[in-house]
């Protein structure tokens, strides 16, 4: 695989286990990446952590930064939301999270 | 009824700039928003939040950018139906529309160009057992009237400001005979004088607060009896009540436009891109509710969008005229009287 390029697993509503390769030089989100593979991921607030249509429950080990405010503030107010619920469109494609396992949370958000 | 040339459903950027764009071929413009002021999400969500990508500002606030937007606009001097938004379309046998409101306002032109953005903004609801089946007999998601509530058992949930200004409110004025507020977790993140004086009424035994907790079903007969709440630790209670307030903010729906007869793709409006109009003669749609081939949803292809399809509107009301095109350094703005 290019260097530049990692994997990432994301199992949707049907839980379908999707392997996306996406690009870290791209400057891009979880939320984007689904976008960009077609699966059911709305974003509707387009990134600014603003709805929660891209919530998903981190179900791998990775180590990844601390929630933002705008994040939390966000989750405190969104639906199906569990302990290890993140917000797609808050995790950015990095080297760091090659490998990590995010289950989409259900629509109605 | 309100008689204009143009109407605009969506008073957001599009749409105010359509109405600049509109000023200058003097046609002028009537604007309904389901939101009480002008600007849509930049106004309503995000009004503080920098943008970069407006051409000639290398960084501008989403309000300041409708400060402007409106200050421009304003020699155009256009009609404005705020807080109501738009239902129903028909059309005249002269070849116009009425458009009417949510509430009964009519708005006749000759044009509606849709500017809509995500929709309409209507209250998020939660995931609750049987929520619909007692939503007016007992649940509502907005407090328009808190005297409503004079004498009774309420049930408020969320835990944003709207959630916690009620309660206070609700509570301080002995509105309520009972308020519980239920949130999910055991802090709030509204603001810190609002999660205080919630907190110090907790204390007084004034707000029965459950925290920890979601309501996950309701009850009753004809109308609400009571609510099921589910705490984290698994345990469950059904507590009385005569309301269930749901406060978990507001969410952009395509809504009734869905209904009007126009080709819909990907919750959008399909359009020809050489003049952003529908599949209905004198219907355009602009901004981030229209879809294309190579479609951006980005303010400034709606301001371009807004712009073109201003040139066909021009055509269909003065089909005898001919516009050309003049350059506002050349003529400056003549605003109308």
């Amino acid at each position: 695989m290019a260097d530049n390029m990692i994997t990432v697993h994301i199992i949707d509503r049907e839980g379908i286990t999707h392997d996306l390769e996406a690009p870290t030089d791209m400057n891009m989100n979880i939320m984007e990446v689904c976008k960009a593979y077609e699966l059911p991921v709305e974003g509707r607030c387009g990134g600014m952590a603003m709805c929660a249509t891209c919530q998903c429950y981190l179900e791998s080990e990775t180590d990844l930064p601390e929630q933002s405010d705008a994040e939390l503030d966000m989750l405190d107010e969104a639906f199906f939301v569990k302990p290890n619920s993140r917000l797609g469109c808050q995790i950015h494609i990095s080297d760091e999270i090659d490998g990590i396992v995010l289950r989409l949370a259900p629509e109605g958000n | 009824m309100i008689e204009t040339d143009i109407i605009i459903i969506g008073a957001g950027p599009v749409g105010l700039f359509t109405v600049f764009e509109a000023g200058l071929v003097k046609l002028k413009c009537h604007l309904i928003d389901s939101l009480p002021q002008p600007g849509g999400q930049l106004a309503e969500i995000y009004p503080k939040k920098p943008i970069y990508d407006i051409p000639g500002y290398p960084e501008v606030l989403a309000g300041d950018l409708i400060d402007n937007l409106m200050e421009q606009c304003a020699p155009f001097k256009p009609g404005f139906t705020l807080g109501e938004s738009a239902a129903t379309i028909d059309e005249t046998d002269d070849d116009q529309f009425i458009v009417t409101t949510n509430k009964g306002t009519q708005h006749k032109a000759p044009v509606v160009m849709i500017a809509g953005g995500l929709g309409v903004f209507q209250p998020r609801k939660p995931p609750v057992e049987r929520l619909e089946d007692f939503e007016d007999k007992g649940v509502e998601y907005i407090i328009r009237d808190p005297e409503f509530y004079q004498g009774k058992k309420v049930v408020v949930a969320g835990g944003g400001d709207s959630a916690l200004d009620w309660s206070i409110y609700l509570v301080e004025n002995n509105i309520t005979t009972e308020l519980s507020l239920v949130h999910r977790r055991s802090s709030f993140r509204g603001h810190l004088d609002s999660v205080q004086k919630v907190m110090d009424l907790a204390d007084k035994g004034k707000i029965n607060l459950i925290t920890e907790a979601e309501v996950v079903g309701l009850k009753g007969n004809d109308t609400l009896e009571s609510v099921h709440i589910k705490h984290n630790d698994g345990s469950e209670i059904w507590k009385d009540t005569d309301h269930f307030v749901p406060l978990f903010g507001l969410k952009p729906e395509l809504g009734p436009i869905a209904d009007w007869g126009l080709e819909i793709e990907k919750n959008a409006i399909k359009v020809d891109t050489t003049d952003y109009s529908t599949n209905r003669p004198g219907i355009y749609a602009i901004g981030d509710i229209n879809e294309y081939q190579g479609k951006l949803k980005l303010i400034l292809c709606g301001f371009h969008e807004g712009t073109i399809a201003v040139q066909s509107a021009f055509a269909r009301i003065h089909p005898d005229k001919k516009n050309v095109l003049k350059y506002t350094t050349v003529n400056g703005v003549n605003g109308f009287e």
